[in-house]
């Protein structure tokens, strides 16, 4: 009895979590049209709703009602579950993500391996669509796209070793913590830079959007999908960017730490602090869509292997040698 | 405990049902899908017993990386359905280095879980405190790149070996490939990209000389 008591509580607490995320997707995917119009000045959708806001509710209600087509040759159940693992494993992620310091679903030891792990998963969701598919132009979107993300993957957990050397927890509360007086963006503001442009690669966002470049590919690994499945992927993907902004903050915009501690900002609640953190990445990424032009596929991997790994590795170094030499490595509790 | 024992069997029979499939399942991609759900349980199982940076580990290397290289090559290559098989039809002529392999690991088994009849004696013998106050992170960490950090680096140069050899052996230098230097279009300026030339009537200019 008592554990039936401790499920209901915990499911009450998931969806509590998840509702939340999902509207707020809904908004940003508003919110992504809507800055990608004025920067090319355009209105961007302002009719349903007051200021457009519910134009996203509209797509999906018109997602609901269209007729799923599965195309005859294609094998139905990796088809079919490709979309649902890409949604879950979006969603799944924000359980360990701190919105303050108690503000969390599950407040685990290696919470940023976690988050690396349910990330570096997102790549099936796209390979099984696009293999499933059974047809040319999602296969080639997928076989680029697990050559992306596997490439900017490996640079990505290099940047996290940088931030765990100056943290020595794997804990996200710790890494927040850790970040009390000075924001890791000051000392590893390229770290920083590498992996916003990393989480741009990760997310298959413009400029690196080469799995669904519609010029060469139609739409990539989503080419043969309609009705709700499409919106699956498509929403998928924005909880996805919205994780990266999440990470982003975490590492090194102090999470949910106001950026200095006097009184009008430490007033204001810790959670508030996180989502604006969160937005101002998110506007970042919506900017950078509407004004830099796609890469070309072999620039990509140049960048990704040839550019950000070696950089990458070599901060590592500089990182480490810096700690070691001025004593500043991280005692920790242990 | 309950709830502890109902996910232990759900991912032990998960796990064991899914590395059933990969040997028995007909289409090499299927055998992949089911090798990454095998991984993926075993993951939990790790993290079940409290060892959560070998899970993680286990989930980011093996799913995250090696499955995906994995997945990709069945694909691209285009391995048909496995024709062969023990019974039916052609008999596959792996199946008598297959049978060494599966006999030593059998025998490897044994010993393992022979060995657990002994694991209380070696459990009370050594005065090796367990210390629970440590993350085991923390205690990975501190025995890696101390005590076995020789292992550690050796085991790096064997993986940086492998990879070169396996470049070496791939790689073919084609010639005549266009290739594009980036240094040499970055440094295109216009003195030498641009030029005016006076053009003759009805005579034309000659391009690339």
């Amino acid at each position: 009895m008592e554990y039936l008591n401790t499920l209901i509580n915990e499911i009450y607490k998931i969806l509590f979590l998840v509702i939340p995320i999902l509207v707020s997707v809904a908004m940003i995917v508003w919110l992504d049209r809507r800055v990608w119009g004025l920067v090319q000045k355009r209105r961007g959708p302002n009719v349903v709703g007051p200021f457009g806001l519910f134009q996203t509710l509209a797509d999906a209600l018109k997602y609901i009602f269209k007729e799923i087509i599965i195309p005859a040759s294609a094998n139905k159940t990796i088809f079919i579950l490709a979309p649902i693992i890409t949604m879950t494993l979006a969603l799944v992620a924000w359980a360990v993500i701190p919105l303050s310091e108690t503000l969390v679903l599950s407040n685990i030891n290696v919470g940023i391996l976690y988050l690396f792990a349910i990330s570096s998963l997102g790549v099936y969701g796209i390979i099984m669509g696009g293999w499933a598919s059974n047809s040319k132009y999602p296969f080639l979107g997928a076989i680029r796209s697990a050559a992306q993300m596997v490439s900017y993957e490996v640079s990505i957990g290099i940047i996290i070793i940088n931030v765990l050397l100056c943290v020595g927890s794997l804990n996200l509360n710790d890494i927040v913590l850790a970040q009390k007086n000075l924001w890791y963006v000051i000392p590893l503001f390229p770290m920083f830079v590498v992996f916003f442009i990393s989480a741009l690669a990760e997310t298959n966002r413009p400029p690196f959007d080469l799995p669904e470049a519609e010029a060469e590919l139609v739409a990539g690994y989503q080419t043969e999908y309609s009705g709700m499945m499409y919106a699956m992927f498509w929403l998928g993907e924005y909880a996805n960017i919205l994780l990266m902004c999440a990470m982003g903050s975490i590492l090194f915009l102090g999470g949910w730490l106001p950026p200095l501690d006097i009184y009008p900002l430490n007033v204001v609640p810790a959670p508030f602090w996180m989502i604006f953190k969160i937005l101002f990445l998110f506007f970042l990424f919506a900017v950078i869509k509407a004004i830099v032009p796609r890469y070309r596929y072999d620039q990509l991997m140049r960048l990704g292997w040839k550019v950000f790994l070696p950089f990458s590795l070599i901060y590592v170094v500089l990182t480490a040698s810096f700690l070691l030499y001025f004593d500043k490595l991280p005692k920790g509790s242990f | 405990m309950l709830a502890h024992a109902i996910f232990f069997y759900f991912f032990s029979i998960l796990a064991i049902f899914s590395a059933l499939m990969v040997i028995t399942s007909r289409s090499t991609v299927n055998s992949v899908f089911f090798l990454i759900l095998d991984f993926i349980s075993v993951g939990c199982l790790f993290i079940m017993v409290g060892a959560e940076f070998l899970g993680m580990i286990l989930l980011i290397v093996y799913v995250g990386a090696v499955a995906v290289l994995f997945l990709f090559v069945v694909m691209m290559l285009n391995v048909a359905q496995q024709k062969q098989s023990w019974f039916v039809g052609q008999k596959s002529t792996h199946i008598p280095s297959g049978l060494i392999v599966s006999v030593l690991i059998l025998l490897e088994l044994l010993v393992v879980v022979g060995g657990w009849k002994y694991k209380e004696n070696i459990m009370s013998s050594s005065n090796l405190v367990i210390d629970t106050s440590t993350t085991n992170t923390h205690s990975i960490g501190s025995v890696m790149y101390t005590d076995y950090i020789l292992y550690f680096q050796l085991s790096g140069v064997i993986l940086l070996l492998s990879m070169v050899g396996a470049i070496i052996l791939t790689y073919r230098k084609r010639e005549n490939v266009k290739t594009q230097s980036y240094l040499k279009q970055i440094s295109r300026d216009k003195a030498s990209a641009v030029m005016l030339k006076d053009v003759e009537f009805n005579k034309g200019v000659k391009i690339d000389d």
